[in-house]
């Protein structure tokens, strides 16, 4: 079968991430000045081929300028991330008659990660990430230390889903929260995050907890959900950063617009059975937050003149004591 | 087609447009709304990442609801959509988990057995309603807009829970639907991101980023406005728009329509019928090309 393949090639005066503003937003592709240059390629190869297959090709055969990072083939090593058709993937695990769309797969890098050329993206951004989250485990003292550590099995199978994790970086390569804010630990970060403080082996959770609540994590996740979809191996991230943000309330990590905001989200449901958006914004943001507050006062100040507040008098939904009732038998902390 | 209609928090407050727009199409579109009065907030993911037991019983609550009235649930909000979605793929593969919700919703009465099908209008339109009697309703075409998509996340991730695998076509449903109101759809990266809402309150000026760059890559692609089926969405895009501008120092004033107003317009309301008017950002430039007036 033929196949067109239209790859981003390395424009040295390009805006790339390592050149960006410090502390600006990325800026997208679409903004990129001069745009991105892309060079297309024909290829002849089987109906089942990937798209490594055919950037292999097309470096062997046609092009050796190329640039292309890959080692395994098999889905195992990750050095093949990329972007395809707009989102992240492995290019060893993308058929070709998959990606094909108006006749031609795309291929890049992501705009969010700085280049080093054509295909190859740098990974010192994710490494960086990933190395703030003390990505190690810190053993408990063994009262006899010539014994083994026993972990028990369940607490270590809630674990596999992260050990699954080939460290290939799809997650960041498309995760919005990072793509507008650098200081954000990642979604590759936090997920290996959970799988030393859900560890119970792990001596240092709680301070874990405490620096994964801080600004640039676990709350600083948008919630998305393209970690879940890009990643090639199952590892769902976001699941991940919603399980330490449990542990972290649990754990008493209160002080933060996150708790605020879920703290004033179930008192609403369970007081009318539905969401009060008049007192949420204040109540999240801290009501002795004092800059917060006023920050928020234009868009309110909008909406109202457009009149799109929420009625004043909230009312509660006809057989709110049902809802009432659920939460005091389910509602935990939030009784 | 009669449907439990699940209208939304939002629709009762901030976005009172929606509610009343979805409301007015739902009469051409031969959808008889018996509105789930009684059903509380899905929580919004924000209580089932807190309390997944909580959440359960809410929303199954709300899936028993509807499955007692016979019909499906049809909601107008991809947030309630994916959270409903969730719970009931939840609910439905999980016995010990379905049963942990019955002994909650059954000292209220209630009980779910794992009938109810929950389906935004977006996908009601396609798959019940069909092509034949939306074209039938259309009294003025759209022709001259050009309209980007936004879907929202909740109403595409995860795929699983909202039947994606078994029908890819949802992906492209608001493309199609443009198209056939006699628009153009405009084609950006964009249509399938985040608008930024689930951390507004975390961290805003991140958020309106996000929400912002979307906006202007529409408008650099030269979109009119942007159409949602997610009021969530809508109230980052919409009513945080001009604060966007500022955090990213650009020019953006690209309009906002939910996706029931987009079809009403076809359908003949005016805009003041679609409350139109009541937008943060003018909707005034997008409804002259069409030659209509607030």
């Amino acid at each position: 079968m033929q196949f067109t393949i239209e790859v981003g090639r390395y424009n040295p005066d390009g805006i790339y991430a390592e050149n960006a503003k410090p502390g600006a937003p990325y800026p997208p592709p679409w903004q990129q000045a001069p745009p991105r240059r892309y060079q297309t390629y024909t290829v002849e190869l089987p109906e089942y081929a990937v798209v490594l297959d055919a950037l292999i090709a097309i470096r062997e055969y046609q092009d050796e300028s190329l640039a292309v990072r890959c080692a395994c083939r098999s889905a195992i090593c990750g050095s093949c991330a990329m972007w395809i058709n707009g989102h992240a993937n492995l290019a060893c695990k993308s058929k070709l008659t998959e990606f094909t769309k108006d006749g031609k797969t795309r291929v890049e890098t992501p705009p969010s990660m700085p280049v080093i050329r054509d295909l190859v993206w740098d990974m010192k951004p994710f490494w960086e990430q990933h190395n703030k989250v003390k990505p190690w485990l810190v053993g408990k003292p063994l009262a006899d230390p010539s014994q083994e550590y026993r972990a028990d099995n369940s607490r270590m199978e809630e674990l596999i889903q992260e050990v699954s994790c080939i460290s290939c970086g799809c997650c960041l390569m498309d995760c919005e929260s990072y793509a507008v804010n650098p200081e954000f630990l990642g979604p590759h970060a936090l997920a290996k995050a959970f799988r030393y403080a859900g560890d119970p082996r792990d001596a240092e959770t709680r301070e874990r907890l405490g620096d994964y609540s801080k600004p640039g994590g676990v709350w600083d996740c948008t919630h998305c959900y393209e970690c879940v979809a890009q990643c090639p191996k199952g590892v769902a991230p976001l699941e991940q950063i919603l399980k330490l943000r449990r542990m972290a309330v649990d754990s008493g990590f209160t002080n933060n617009a996150g708790t605020r905001h879920a703290d004033a989200f179930a008192d609403s449901v369970k007081h009318s059975g539905r969401l009060n958006e008049l007192t949420l914004m204040p109540r999240s943001t801290g009501l002795f937050n004092v800059v917060g507050q006023l920050k928020t006062l234009p868009s309110a100040f909008n909406m109202a003149r457009a009149g799109k507040l929420p009625p004043l008098l909230h009312k509660s939904i006809p057989g709110v004591k049902r809802i009432k009732a659920i939460f005091e038998r389910v509602g935990g902390r939030f009784k | 087609m009669r449907v439990a209609f699940y209208p939304g928090c939002v629709s009762k407050g901030a976005c009172p447009e929606l509610y009343v727009s979805a409301k007015a199409i739902a009469e051409p579109l031969g959808l008889e709304l018996e509105e789930l009065t009684e059903a509380p907030c899905t929580g919004a993911g924000v209580l089932s990442e807190q309390n997944p037991k909580l959440a359960d019983s809410l929303n199954g609550l709300t899936l028993a609801m509807a499955e007692s009235k016979g019909a499906s649930l049809m909601t107008i909000c991809s947030t309630c959509q994916g959270v409903l979605s969730a719970t009931n793929h939840h609910l439905k593969t999980d016995t010990e988990r379905l049963a942990g919700v019955n002994a909650t919703i059954g000292d209220q009465g209630y009980s779910y057995a794992g009938t109810t099908s929950v389906k935004h209008l977006l996908w009601i339109l396609f798959e019940d309603v069909g092509l034949d009697r939306i074209r039938a309703s259309i009294k003025r075409k759209l022709t001259g807009l050009k309209i980007a998509p936004f879907y929202g996340c909740y109403i595409l991730r995860p795929a699983e829970y909202l039947g994606l695998r078994e029908r890819p076509e949802r992906k492209t449903y608001l493309e199609q639907l443009i198209g056939l109101l006699g628009a153009e759809a405009v084609e950006y990266s964009g249509s399938t991101k985040c608008c930024g809402f689930p951390m507004v309150t975390f961290n805003r000026d991140k958020s309106l980023a996000m929400g912002g760059n979307h906006i202007l890559e529409a408008k650099d692609k030269g979109a009119d406005l942007l159409v949602t089926p997610c009021p969530l969405c809508h109230l980052n895009l919409d009513g945080q728009q001009p604060d966007a501008a500022r955090v990213l120092r650009k020019d953006i004033g690209v309009p906002i329509f939910h996706l029931p107003q987009l079809l009403g317009l076809a359908f003949g309301y005016s805009p003041e019928e679609l409350r139109l008017d009541h937008h943060v950002v003018s909707t005034k430039g997008a409804l002259g090309k069409v030659e209509l007036k607030v």
